[in-house]
């Protein structure tokens, strides 16, 4: 979603994205003129006009679960964001019985939040995990 | 499924739907604000409708019609920007 047209998004998938990715864009390209939807989201700029690099993660329910916005000059990394949504859907999944610690990726263990865990994390879960 | 559109000369745009917006004490005809702190982690996310592209198609999309599945919301600054 931008505050360009239907018109221009059309014009960038059919003239450029489409020369990126076979098929062209396969998701809606939605349009924000006047930055309204991005106004209740928070990342419409007035004074710049435009918004800004927000990403959202929506359950099933409508529920947003993460978050993330960045100013324009610096791309997003679009592998921690599906990191994010297996994350999720783990979570979902397991009905809120597991958690997913930091530095996990699918394969990785999980940890069963409960009163036999406390204080004994660090026994299953090493810090090297965060970085690997 | 999202509604397809004839587009004219005017452009489409969309905006929120739903709930009004909640509006604070306004002074000397300032325009309301429209609330940004309605995002949190946890809360649902507001719906809204926008028109949009989609394989050489002009729909109109609401959020709504995405409950039951995962959805990835984003947002930047223009097309034909480089990053």
């Amino acid at each position: 979603m931008s505050i360009d047209s239907v018109f221009v998004h059309k014009m960038w998938n059919d003239h450029e994205l489409s020369k990126m990715v076979q098929g062209g864009v396969p998701f809606p390209m939605m349009s924000d003129g006047g930055g309204k939807v991005g106004s209740i989201y928070g990342v419409y700029d007035e004074d710049a006009g435009v918004e800004t690099r927000g990403r959202f993660i929506i359950d099933p329910d409508g529920v947003i679960q993460g978050f993330e916005v960045l100013t324009p000059p610096v791309g997003r990394n679009v592998k921690e964001s599906l990191r994010q949504i297996q994350a999720f859907q783990l979570v979902r999944n397991s009905k809120g019985t597991e958690a997913t610690p930091s530095g996990w990726k699918p394969g990785k263990i999980t940890l069963k939040p409960g009163a036999d865990l406390v204080g004994k994390v660090w026994e299953v879960w090493k810090t090297e995990m965060a970085f690997d | 499924m999202p509604e397809e559109f004839k587009p004219g000369c005017a452009r489409p745009t969309g905006g929120p739907v739903g709930e009004a917006l909640i509006q604070g004490e306004t002074k000397n005809n300032e325009k309301p604000k429209e609330t940004a702190a309605m995002i949190k982690v946890g809360r649902k996310a507001p719906d809204f409708s926008a028109p949009a592209y989609l394989k050489g198609k002009f729909v109109n999309i609401n959020l709504s019609e995405y409950l039951g599945k995962w959805v990835v919301l984003c947002f930047y600054p223009g097309d034909f920007t480089f990053v």
